[in-house]
């Protein structure tokens, strides 16, 4: 997946501390506990944590907090833009009603849609996050324990995706997809847009996690305990998932939270291409897409989703960040 | 070393002739047929037919892509529907505007390459420089507001940045003209003037990566036990680290930056879309909004050759800086 | 006579070595190694490193596949058999590995680890897993409380027995032990060896026990091969071996072991030289290359492994020596790895 390189960096300094993951449990008493002390010691990662609690919490209340807030995310407040259907006031219509101003041209209120925005910017991140983490792990450790041809078979497939422009092929595939299914003027439902997205991350998002879990099985695949239990006869289902598995959590783990802001960026570019959600859906990207026209004459409406999706990817990349350096006791830092 | 490439080119066909077939079957595989969208209204069931005969989509699919193959590597005859023959590289003519894509390309790509080519050279300078300092500086505090600073711009959207920038040069300080291509020849400083938002956009994200990732190598490289052997030897710390330690910490980065031309061509996409200048990236934006088929299929096919090409060149800079791989 | 449990003929393991796409010769690890393990005998393996003594252990227990020569095993030829069918042999036959740090699991409880055998056998066994998986505790001298914790937090030779307790989880009649206390402190050594021995006597266990600690070997095993270069040069029951080795390779790996009588190198034997690669051994005999024996014979002639008194003791040697040495094993052994310093 080549949209945020972030990841790819991220997952190549893993690779890169070298020794095998299962020496972290010589440490001390349980692993877990370990990492959860030195992350509640890491200031960085407290605050980002912090910043992530709070994010989610409100795209998980977001119909809650409008409720609140008194505003639904559709709703339109066209008494509030003059005759150019710019929003009346300072800053692009900030009030006390309406916290980070409304749109131009639909007088939507900014705020409510960017507390929907992290919804569906979390929903489809996550899930293809899961979705990408759970195929990249299956066929890397795959690969890594089989080798041989499978490896080589995995292996290809992987150049394949490499060499796949991500973003062009994504832009492509994303409306060809919906015309299999719907006609051009058809409203296409949201579920099935965010699926289309999940799916296009999943097809490509997963080569990263598999070369990082096929290169840690690689090098577990020859320790005794491995050997263990193929002389005790352990069938292939235990040793991928009960004898190595368990061994390679850390990187994993790592790996998944800095997918995370990968994919929040991606939804963000391809929605800001205007392939990505319908219209309809609140979404960072559109909102970006759509306040560009505006740069000039309403920069607050740049400004509000574009500092909220900043700082939504940066908590996320600053505590996978801090994660990896829990998780690894030899970390430079 | 001869067989090693030979293997690695025989790779790199096989996955071009797979990213093919991919797309192939994506864009022309549908159900839905482009030529219904090509005349909205006015259009007859039998003219569209004649059409469809015409455009060669009545064929089976895999004599349509053969076809298309073909006319890519000898050229093919289209018809009269679509301009008759069509001379090798052929892709096919636009739905939209009737345009050979092969010229369509040959007029945008140039205009990408002077966007990602000069970026290029600006991350890799900026981000492999200040990661290879901070590490030397360890600890210092150029180090950690280097980590800081990088971790932050890593995190920025292109089209935010893009939007900044834009606001700031353009609009607030009017100190540069709206971003635009002018070939380099006619007039270099109207072409870097035109284009020096796209680069800065680019580069300010990509040299934050670019930093980390050489911070990380060479802090990796500095902890082995050659370069502390080359230092216990006396030899002087400014040989060490230029000599010994910038080597073995520049391969793996020039992997990653074969790997990164996907991203950038991705970038440049969101880059030329934000700047409204008229690339491959945009051509591809426009193809999709209007249902060109022979355009994206061409954008994916050439951008998919992009990588691949690269990735052959880095593994040759490879057995070139690290004479191990010359085994392979 | 008892009939054998485990019958190897023929045994040979060639690791192909590639150049690319071809096959650029082999690395000729095991070849052709013929011997048998009585019900509750235990076999030494000795050899330098290198010498294919782990190869043939990871055979056994089919963690490698032989490229030739058969392995019975309790009547049944198991050289080919596949999973399916090597399962109801998996209880019988098991390996206790060198390295007691890699062989655990660092992820697993001890109790995951131990019941492992089991489960992935689908064994419930009367009064559950657990309480079995304690028995197994108690048995090899831990803590059945110790349950729950994890390797990293017991020592090497705390952690030896833990593979030990897998081993004997599926109650098997032969063990391969790989070096299994070389990894350990020599007072710690005694201790496990003393456990085996002890196994050994209760369970009725026979093993095949490989190590490069000769002094280990006379204090344990029934029965000694030696092996060099991939194959056994001489093999006979612990007595003769020691006493009356008749392999001049054998009387060197002897001379190495420190002796408290006489001290000082008078009678020790250096060998000049590396051991030869495997992947290019040398022709007739592969020790001629040091031996001080050796004559032109040896070189175009390999000696088989015969009888020489008529015994059961085998050396594979044109010239075999005759003497028989004296010596007590003392408590601190040499290394086969010393010979070669």
């Amino acid at each position: 997946m080549s949209l945020s390189p972030v990841e790819g960096v991220a997952l190549a300094e893993i690779e890169s501390t070298g020794e095998g993951p299962e020496q972290k449990g010589l440490v001390g008493r349980s692993p877990g506990q370990l990492v959860w002390n030195r992350l509640r010691r890491d200031r960085t990662a407290l605050v980002s944590g912090i910043v992530l609690v709070l994010l989610i919490l409100a795209a998980v209340a977001a119909p809650l907090i409008s409720r609140l807030y008194g505003t639904s995310p559709s709703q339109q407040f066209g008494d509030l833009l003059d005759a150019t259907g710019m929003p009346l006031g300072y800053v692009g219509g900030v009030s006390g009603d309406h916290w980070f101003g409304l749109e131009p041209g639909l007088g939507r209120d900014i705020f409510i849609r960017m507390i929907y925005g992290i919804r569906t910017s979390l929903l489809i991140a996550l899930g293809a996050a899961v979705v990408t983490t759970t195929i990249g792990v299956v066929l890397g450790i795959i690969a890594g324990y089989l080798g041989g041809v499978v490896d080589a078979v995995i292996g290809w497939f992987t150049d394949v995706a490499l060499a796949m422009p991500f973003l062009v092929f994504a832009l492509a595939v994303v409306p060809t997809f919906s015309l299999r299914f719907y006609g051009p003027r058809d409203a296409i439902p949201t579920w099935f847009a965010v699926t289309t997205l999940i799916v296009v991350f999943a097809a490509f998002g997963w080569t990263g996690t598999a070369r990082l879990v096929r290169g840690q099985v690689v090098s577990l695949r020859e320790r005794e305990f491995v050997e263990a239990a193929r002389a005790s006869g352990a069938g292939l289902w235990h040793m991928l998932f009960r004898q190595l598995l368990p061994n390679i959590w850390a990187p994993i783990l790592v790996a998944f939270s800095l997918a995370v802001p990968s994919y929040v960026t991606g939804e963000a570019a391809l929605s800001f291409l205007g392939v990505g959600l319908p219209e309809s859906v609140p979404s960072f990207g559109r909102m970006i897409y759509r306040s560009i026209d505006y740069l000039q004459t309403d920069p607050a409406y740049v400004f509000f989703p574009g500092i909220t999706i900043f700082a939504l990817v940066l908590a996320f990349n600053l505590f996978g960040d801090a994660l990896r350096d829990a998780l690894d006791p030899k970390s430079s830092r | 070393m001869v067989r090693f490439l030979l293997k690695r080119l025989l790779l790199a066909v096989s996955v071009l002739l797979a990213v093919s077939v991919v797309s192939f079957l994506m864009f022309f595989a549908l159900p839905r047929d482009p030529v219904t969208g090509m005349c909205p209204k006015n259009c007859n069931a039998e003219r569209l037919e004649r059409v469809r005969t015409e455009l060669g989509l009545n064929d089976p699919k895999p004599q349509q892509y053969v076809n298309y193959m073909k006319g890519i590597f000898v050229g093919r005859d289209l018809g009269s529907a679509q301009g008759g023959k069509c001379e090798a590289p052929c892709l096919g003519y636009s739905y939209v505007n009737s345009e050979a894509v092969s010229d369509t390309f040959a007029r945008v790509l140039p205009v990408t390459l002077n966007i990602v080519l000069p970026a290029a050279v600006l991350w890799l300078a900026i981000g492999v420089g200040l990661g290879m300092i901070s590490a030397l500086r360890r600890g210092s505090l150029l180090d950690r507001v280097s980590i800081g600073i990088t971790l932050t711009f890593a995190s920025l959207q292109l089209y935010f940045v893009g939007a900044v920038l834009l606001l700031i040069f353009v609009y607030s300080l009017k100190i540069l003209p709206t971003p635009r291509y002018t070939p380099i020849f006619d007039n270099p400083v109207e072409w870097a003037r035109g284009l020096v938002l796209a680069w800065l956009t680019l580069a300010l994200l990509f040299s934050a990566i670019y930093a980390r990732l050489s911070r990380a190598q060479m802090l990796e490289t500095l902890s082995e036990d050659f370069v502390r052997t080359a230092r216990a030897k006396g030899v002087a710390k400014r040989k060490v680290y230029g000599r010994h330690a910038l080597r073995a910490a520049i391969t793996p980065i020039v992997t990653i930056a074969g790997l990164d031309v996907g991203a950038a061509l991705g970038g440049t996409v969101i880059t030329e879309t934000t700047f409204g200048i008229q690339g491959l990236g945009r051509t591809a934006v426009e193809a999709v909004r209007q249902g060109d088929l022979p355009t994206i299929m061409a954008t994916v096919l050439i951008s998919a050759l992009f990588v691949v090409v690269a990735n052959i060149v880095v593994d040759l800079l490879y057995a070139f800086i690290d004479p191990r791989v010359r085994l392979g | 006579m008892t009939e054998p449990l485990l019958k190897v003929r023929g045994l040979t393991k060639h690791f192909p070595v590639r150049d690319g796409f071809r096959a650029r010769g082999a690395v000729r690890a095991v070849d052709g190694l013929d011997f048998d393990v009585r019900p509750g005998e235990t076999l030494g393996l000795v050899g330098e490193s290198g010498c294919g003594k782990t190869t043939t252990g990871r055979m056994l227990v089919r963690l490698l596949d032989a490229t030739s020569g058969s392995i019975e095993f309790d009547g049944r030829d198991i050289t080919h058999a596949r999973r399916a069918q090597l399962r109801p042999l998996r209880q019988d036959l098991q390996i206790i590995f060198q390295d007691p740090y890699a062989s655990l699991n660092p992820r697993h409880t001890v109790g995951r680890i131990v019941a492992m055998p089991l489960q992935v056998n689908g064994i419930n066994p009367p009064g559950g897993i657990k309480k079995r998986v304690q028995e197994l505790l108690e048995l090899v001298g831990l803590n059945p409380e110790h349950y729950n914790r994890y390797p990293h937090e017991f020592s090497g030779g705390q952690r030896q027995r833990i593979g030990i307790a897998r081993a004997l989880a599926l109650r098997p009649k032969l063990i391969v032990a790989d070096e299994p206390v070389s990894a350990l402190d020599v007072s710690i050594q005694a201790q496990v060896i003393n456990l085996l021995r002890d196994l050994q006597r209760d369970l009725d266990l026979a093993f095949v026990f490989i190590a490069h600690d000769l002094a280990v070997v006379r204090h344990f095993c029934h029965r000694v091969a030696v092996m060099y270069l991939g194959k056994i040069v001489e093999i006979g029951d612990r007595d003769d071996i020691y006493q009356r080795p008749q392999h001049p390779y054998t009387r060197a790996l002897l001379s190495a072991i420190p002796d408290v009588t006489t001290l000082g190198p008078a009678g020790r034997i250096r060998l000049a030289g590396d051991v030869p690669t495997p992947l290019n051994p040398p022709s007739g005999c592969r020790f001629r290359t040091r031996c001080w024996k050796a004559q032109d014979r040896c070189a175009t002639e390999e000696p088989p492994l015969i009888t020489r008194d008529g015994g059961g003791q085998l050396t594979a040697c044109h010239f075999p020596e005759t003497g028989t040495i004296s010596q007590d094993s003392g408590p601190v052994g040499a290394t086969a790895e010393e010979v070669s310093k």
